[in-house]
């Protein structure tokens, strides 16, 4: 499907995580995520109010624990000296009780705090989801054509887990450490102005060591990343190939190859792992520094007497206090850029152009139709600057039908999308008697459709479920009927738990041939005016094939069917062959017909039995 | 856990120094407290003066406290201080540290002996609170005596002036030789609270004073020194946990490269029996990601695992150190984190386990929908879709939104718990401070203490949520590891000397491990060079299993496949191979380009052979087509060329080999009829003296092979040429009739 254009490596491995996303459009992104954090907008507010309370409570505690230190000091002196009057516990017990009560209140704030924020973010992200999975289907077909699968699913799975994440904790961090430093500053400067500028000074010194640890590693971690994708990529090529690598002995080689770039992505993780591990022990320095200098000028001004012990000690735990919101806030800016690479990856999606059903005249349930196909001067090319199909003029008439011929890769399932609308064309029309298909919705010309392809797709279901898929609402009656007529009744109850019983994952509990036959009870159901059916059965057993092969002539009657044909029998009764070549239809008409002309059908046709005949 | 032993044996000495600097890292983090403890108790408290004997005394001051000693404390003393006459040439030198010296005969501490100079503190600190009893008493009985009960008792002895005190010396002298003076040294002798060594700072301060001393020097002095030692200790701990950093990286990081490389090797090593076992998205994700996660493990576990131990403990031998009386609130703290943490885990633990499943629900939707577009808006089934869709994301919310709430109560009960607990050391702490057990800046320390104490059970609840993850991984890679090998070199290796290619089966019977029935049973044909030898039949028939077999992808479970008459178990799978060209079911490339392809048959093949080995395989034209030709890159798994043309490329690769044997697994389906037939009409020249085995699915393809062999079931249903069977073999004719219009039959 996507030649030429190659997919996102490993969409979403999960070591991108260190990786610092620079969001294109930081101010639209912000403004949808916004949009969709609205209806939580009274949960947020109380959100940040209980943060704010929380983080403030908090940091008032060691101030008012202070009192009591100063107390005990105080009451020390006086038993030194002989006074009795000693300690006053009972003003003591009163501070403790007090601070019981605040830190209790602030600690009810916060998990209060966190329990709505969980709400949100999960609510939120389940929304998104909702929303890509509604997108993915509204979606015209050249999009997928141009994106990868995996870049869809890593948006649905990787990109809004983060975003989840992100919400829950960056949100209430953020949050609580301004709180915290604005707290914890204003806390400070009512101790003492001189130690709070000394402990502002710790600031910039802290702010030049993060950045430094930083900017080192951040390269490092670029290219351990990228190692790290090159080592992957080998394995999973290595795997993906062993049975090539195993008959031409290229074991060594490979084992070979992958030292090299294990050798290099070994030191790459260690100079990225030990600079990023830098962070911890430095911040941890340049809060000790602080601690020391406080201790040291502290001490001072307590021995003339400026500075109780007491606020000695709340002022410590201060400058604690006021170095890790700091760090915290950098790492939540860096969680904010990845977030905000995130949402915006997800609102590019959500933001795709979605088909849209223009000049809707008709619904086909108020039509007769027969079936009865018209392609008139059909133009159309998957790029605007190459057309593939340049002038295609065919008419069929209701019950007839058409073989699709051609070799692999000359585009002979594009017919098939231009009629049902996955691409639309450029110049000409499609009529179904008579109404140009454009003049009806996407999803109501569908309806007039049943398919059975090569690549069967069945879900994870029972597989009553997956038969009912061609018409959800019929009864387990209907199912049965269908499926008896598709010759599947037979070997579905053989089957444990006969029509209930679940298809696995990768629906690999029944085999190829079983499961075509599944999809043509699907399309039997469905019960289409016009079908698209396509032979090739090269992988189901040949008795199955004899089964698909009726199943399928049964299917056929009075429909009009579009048959990618690799049977001959098949091409030689049908009513129209069509011979595609390089997407284009090089020739059209009966197998006769075609035959006398001798061109190129005629050289597919006797290529390929010459030895026969 | 053994895999991870086992990687890091090599690592031992490394791992020893890491744990050695984390035991600096954490002795000099527990140190710190220690140091701001002095800091408040003797640099705030006492303004810098440690408890202990004075360095300088006057002559006075000396005849003053040794009324207050007995005679052998009395002895220490005179042995450890030694006499400076006012004026003597000696006083010069002490001139500038105590300026009362050029008038007043001072005693200066010359003793230097440690043992000694604890014995004279003892003297000098109890003398001191027996100074202290006999005055408070002394003083009592004045007021007493003068009525004055309003008296001035808060006196502040740091007021007190020296020449005061000395008044009362002869006095002091009379009690004492009257003896009354015995009780106040006994009494002091007696109490071992820490009153009497705050007492003594006092007087020191006080007998400093009238030496003319620089106090406010001396506290100044002692700050900063003490700040420079808890500098120097901050500064040896980031040291030592950057030593540490450095190291535990090297540790992880290459004992994941070996692991890696490990693992690598053996998934090399193993034959399609052991890929089937763990599928390949599996073995990828051992590979890679399993690896990776044990890295984190063996980084996070040399940081913390080690690190949170050291810094636990050694905060609760220092909390010890620093006062017994109250290290229960440590206990109390720690059992009531335990208790929470593991309330916690219970709790969110199954749900944790559940959220992988239901991501993987999620996931699977979506991947369904993406993969099935086509048919699900042919049926209009987008609304059923979205609910199915629907359902299993409000899985995935709930389980979410209930993990997301239990963890947020984790963090504020923590810091709850930490709260509560320096409440009830201040409270507890007070009380004993009251009873002069424990002083201020021990209890602050001690709070510090508490706290190291939590967090390094925090850091262990970290690795409680690491290591289970870790561990699976751990297991998973190891299974890799261990797996046996089935196919292997036989110990009597034989060897082909000029191989013609005659493969023979001889009763071949085969069965997948852990299969309850055999995919082949009883196999017996032979196909002799220049001979093309073809298999039809069902899917599910066995003929993928029954070629697969001839270069050992799998070994056969019963009979014997011979090459040229040598058992295949007895060749070299290495000589085997290279005398098989093997073309897959599915055409693989590698990256790179067009040529290096296909010289991954052959390395030494040249450009004209390439090109050939290109045209026989009916790819010239495309090739050729391209603007680079055989030059032009392919990308990872070949998605940049069609599925016709990759498989074309991998015939091409198998042909350069010129093998004497040739296995085509069902390698034509992906081809049109019409390449398909030139293909065979030119395969025919350039084999036409090796064996050729094929597969196929369209009987078109194989019409002219000089052997047909039929299967169904695992078993030979039919052997002969395509003529013969249409007459004897049920089965082909079926296929044929299905395939074949009747003109072509006939």
């Amino acid at each position: 499907m996507s030649e030429g254009k190659q997919p996102r490596r490993h969409p979403g491995s999960p070591m991108g995580r260190m990786q610092v996303e620079k969001a294109k459009d930081l101010k639209g992104s912000l403004k949808k995520l916004a949009s969709y954090l609205n209806p939580f907008k009274w949960y947020l507010f109380l959100v940040a109010i209980l943060a704010i309370a929380g983080s403030v409570f908090s940091i008032v505690g060691p101030k008012i624990l202070a009192k009591a230190t100063d107390e005990l000091a105080e009451g020390i002196k006086n038993m030194m000296l002989g006074a009795d009057s000693g300690i006053n516990f009972n003003y003591i017990g009163k501070i403790i009780l007090l601070l019981i009560g605040l830190y209790v209140l602030s600690a009810a704030f916060m998990y209060i705090q966190g329990y709505f924020m969980s709400n949100v973010a999960t609510s939120v992200s389940y929304n998104l989801r909702n929303s890509i999975m509604q997108k993915m289907n509204r979606l015209p077909f050249s999009y997928f054509q141009k994106n990868s699968q995996g870049d869809v699913l890593s948006r649905i799975t990787n990109d809004v887990d983060l975003l989840e994440q992100s919400l829950s904790q960056s949100i209430t961090q953020f949050l609580t450490s301004v709180a915290s430093i604005v707290g914890v500053f204003i806390m400070m400067l009512t101790i003492s102005w001189k130690l709070t500028l000394i402990a502002l000074g710790m600031i910039p010194v802290s702010m030049i060591l993060i950045i430094g640890v930083v900017k080192l590693s951040q390269k490092h971690f670029n290219n351990q990343q990228k190692y790290l994708g090159r080592v992957n990529g080998h394995v999973e090529e290595m795997y993906g190939g062993h049975v090539v690598i195993k008959a031409f002995n290229g074991e060594n080689q490979a084992v070979q190859d992958f030292e090299k770039e294990n050798e290099k992505l070994a030191l790459n993780a260690r100079k990225a792992e030990f600079l990023s591990g830098l962070m911890m022990p430095v911040m941890g320095f340049v809060g000790n520094l602080g601690y020391v200098v406080v201790c040291i000028v502290g001490a001072s001004m307590a021995s003339n007497g400026k500075i109780t012990i007491g606020d000695i000690q709340a002022f410590i735990q201060y400058v604690r206090n006021f170095t890790q919101p700091i760090t915290q806030l950098s790492n939540i800016s860096n969680q904010f850029q990845r977030m905000v690479a995130a949402a915006e990856r997800i609102f590019e999606f959500l933001n795709e152009e979605e088909e849209k059903d223009e000049n809707v005249k008709y619904r086909v349930k108020d039509l007769p139709i027969q079936g009865n196909i018209r392609f008139e001067h059909v133009k159309f090319g998957y790029h605007p600057d190459q057309v593939v199909i340049k002038d295609f003029t065919a008419e069929i008439k209701a019950g007839q039908k058409v073989a699709i011929v051609g070799p692999t890769g000359a585009g002979k399932t594009t017919m098939v999308k231009l009629l049902m609308r996955f691409y639309d064309i450029k110049e000409g029309a499609i009529y179904i008697d008579n109404y140009n298909i454009n003049n009806f919705s996407r999803q109501d010309l569908r309806t007039l459709f049943g398919m059975v392809l090569q690549d069967t797709w069945l879900y994870n279901g029972t597989i009553l479920d997956n038969i009912r898929y061609g018409k959800i609402d019929a009864t387990d009656e209907e199912v049965m009927e269908a499926a008896k007529m598709a010759q599947v009744d037979h070997f579905v109850k053989t089957l444990p738990n006969s029509y209930h019983m679940e298809l696995n994952e990768e629906t690999s509990n029944i085999s190829q041939g079983q499961k075509q036959l599944l999809t043509i009870a699907r399309a039997i159901l469905s019960d289409p005016k016009i079908l698209i059916l396509d032979e090739a059965t090269s992988s189901v057993d040949t008795r199955t094939e004899v089964l698909i092969q009726k199943a399928m002539d049964k299917l056929m009657e009075g429909r009009t069917s579009f048959i990618i044909a690799h049977r001959l029998s098949t091409i030689k009764n049908a009513d129209l062959i069509l011979c595609m070549k390089d997407g284009d239809i090089v020739e059209q008409g009966t197998h006769e017909e075609l035959l006398a002309k001798g061109g190129f059908y005629a050289n597919l046709y006797n290529s390929q039995f010459d030895k026969v005949s | 856990m053994k895999l991870l032993l086992k990687y890091l044996k090599p690592f031992t000495l490394t791992i020893l120094i890491c744990i050695a600097f984390l035991f600096v890292q954490a002795i000099s983090e527990l140190q710190l407290p220690n140091f701001m403890s002095d800091m408040v108790n003797n640099g705030i408290q006492t303004g810098g003066i440690e408890e202990g004997a004075p360095d300088a005394i006057s002559e006075e001051g000396m005849n003053l406290i040794q009324l207050l000693m007995d005679k052998d404390s009395q002895s220490i003393i005179n042995d450890s201080y030694t006499l400076i006459e006012a004026g003597s040439s000696k006083a010069d030198q002490y001139k500038s540290d105590y300026p009362a010296v050029k008038d007043k005969n001072i005693y200066v501490l010359t003793e230097t002996d440690q043992d000694k100079l604890a014995q004279t503190d003892k003297a000098y600190t109890q003398a001191t609170y027996a100074l202290t009893l006999s005055l408070e008493d002394m003083a009592g009985e004045i007021n007493a005596a003068q009525g004055n009960t309003n008296s001035n008792k808060n006196a502040n002895l740091s007021d007190v002036d020296t020449s005061k005190i000395y008044e009362m010396l002869p006095y002091l002298t009379q009690l004492q030789q009257a003896g009354k003076l015995d009780k106040y040294i006994s009494l002091a002798a007696e109490d071992d609270s820490m009153a009497a060594g705050q007492v003594s700072t006092t007087f020191t301060r006080i007998f400093y004073k009238e030496l003319g001393v620089n106090l406010e020097q001396i506290q100044n002095h002692y700050i900063i020194i003490k700040g420079l030692q808890m500098l120097g200790l901050a500064l040896l701990s980031v040291v030592a946990s950057i030593v540490v950093g450095w190291f535990a990286t090297k540790v992880a990081t290459t004992a994941s490269k070996n692991l890696r490389k490990d693992v690598f090797k053996k998934v090399m090593s193993f034959s399609n029996a052991e890929y089937d076992k763990f599928s390949q998205a599996s073995l990828i994700t051992r590979s890679t990601n399993d690896i990776q996660q044990i890295q984190v493990l063996i980084l996070m576990g040399i940081r913390m695992i080690c690190y949170a131990p050291i810094i636990g403990i050694g905060g609760i031998v220092m909390a010890l150190r620093t006062t017994v009386s109250i290290s229960w609130t440590i206990a109390v703290a720690v059992a009531a984190l335990l208790i929470l943490m593991i309330a916690i885990l219970s709790i969110a633990m199954p749900k944790f386990k559940m959220l992988q499943t239901l991501i993987d629900k999620v996931n699977l939707v979506s991947r369904e929908n993406l993969a099935g577009m086509m048919v699900i808006r042919t049926f209009g089934n987008e609304q059923f879709e979205e609910k199915r869709f629907e359902k299993a994301n409000d899985h995935l919310r709930k389980t979410n939104r209930f993990i997301q709430r239990t963890m947020s109560f984790l963090m504020p009960a923590m810091m709850l718990i930490m709260n509560l607990v320096s409440l009830l050391i201040v409270w507890v702490g007070g009380k004993a401070i009251a009873d002069s057990t424990l002083e201020i800046g021990d209890m602050m320390a001690f709070i510090q203490y508490a706290m190291q104490i939590i967090i390094a059970f925090l850091m262990i609840s970290v690795i409680f949520i690491l290591v289970p993850r870790a561990l699976v991984s751990a297991k998973r890679v190891q299974e890799v590891l261990d797996t046996e090998l089935i196919v292997t070199d036989s110990h009597e290796v034989q060897h082909l000397s000029n191989p013609k290619g005659k493969i023979e089966f001889d009763h071949v019977s085969f069965r997948y491990p852990d299969a309850e029935e055999s995919i082949l049973e009883n196999i017996s044909f032979v196909a002799k060079p220049g001979e093309t030898t073809a298999f039809i039949g069902s899917t599910g028939s066995g003929k993928s299993t029954l070629i697969n077999l001839i270069p050992r992808f799998y070994d056969v479970t019963g009979g014997r496949i011979t090459f040229d008459g040598i058992d295949i178990r007895n060749l070299p799978q290495k000589e085997l191979r290279d005398h098989i060209g093997y073309v897959p079911q599915k055409g693989f490339l590698f990256s790179g380009d067009i040529a290096s392809n296909i010289q991954y048959g052959n390395s030494e093949a040249t450009e004209e052979e390439i090109w050939k080995a290109i045209e026989v395989a009916q790819g010239k034209d495309f090739v050729e087509e391209f603007e680079e030709g055989i030059h032009t890159a392919i990308s990872q798994g070949g998605t940049n060329v069609s599925g016709g043309q990759r498989q074309r490329l991998s015939i091409a690769r198998a042909l350069i080999k010129k093998p004497p044997v040739y296995i085509f697994d069902d390698s034509f389906s992906a081809l049109d009829l019409k390449t398909d037939a030139a293909l065979r009409k030119a395969l025919d020249q350039y084999t036409h003296d090796s064996t050729v085995l094929i597969v196929a699915q369209r009987v078109s393809t194989i019409i002219n092979a000089d052997q047909i062999i039929v299967l169904d079931k695992g078993k030979i249903v039919g052997k002969g040429t395509h003529k013969e069977l249409l007459e004897s073999c049920e089965e082909y004719r079926e296929i044929a009739e299905s395939q074949l219009s009747r003109e072509e039959l006939a």
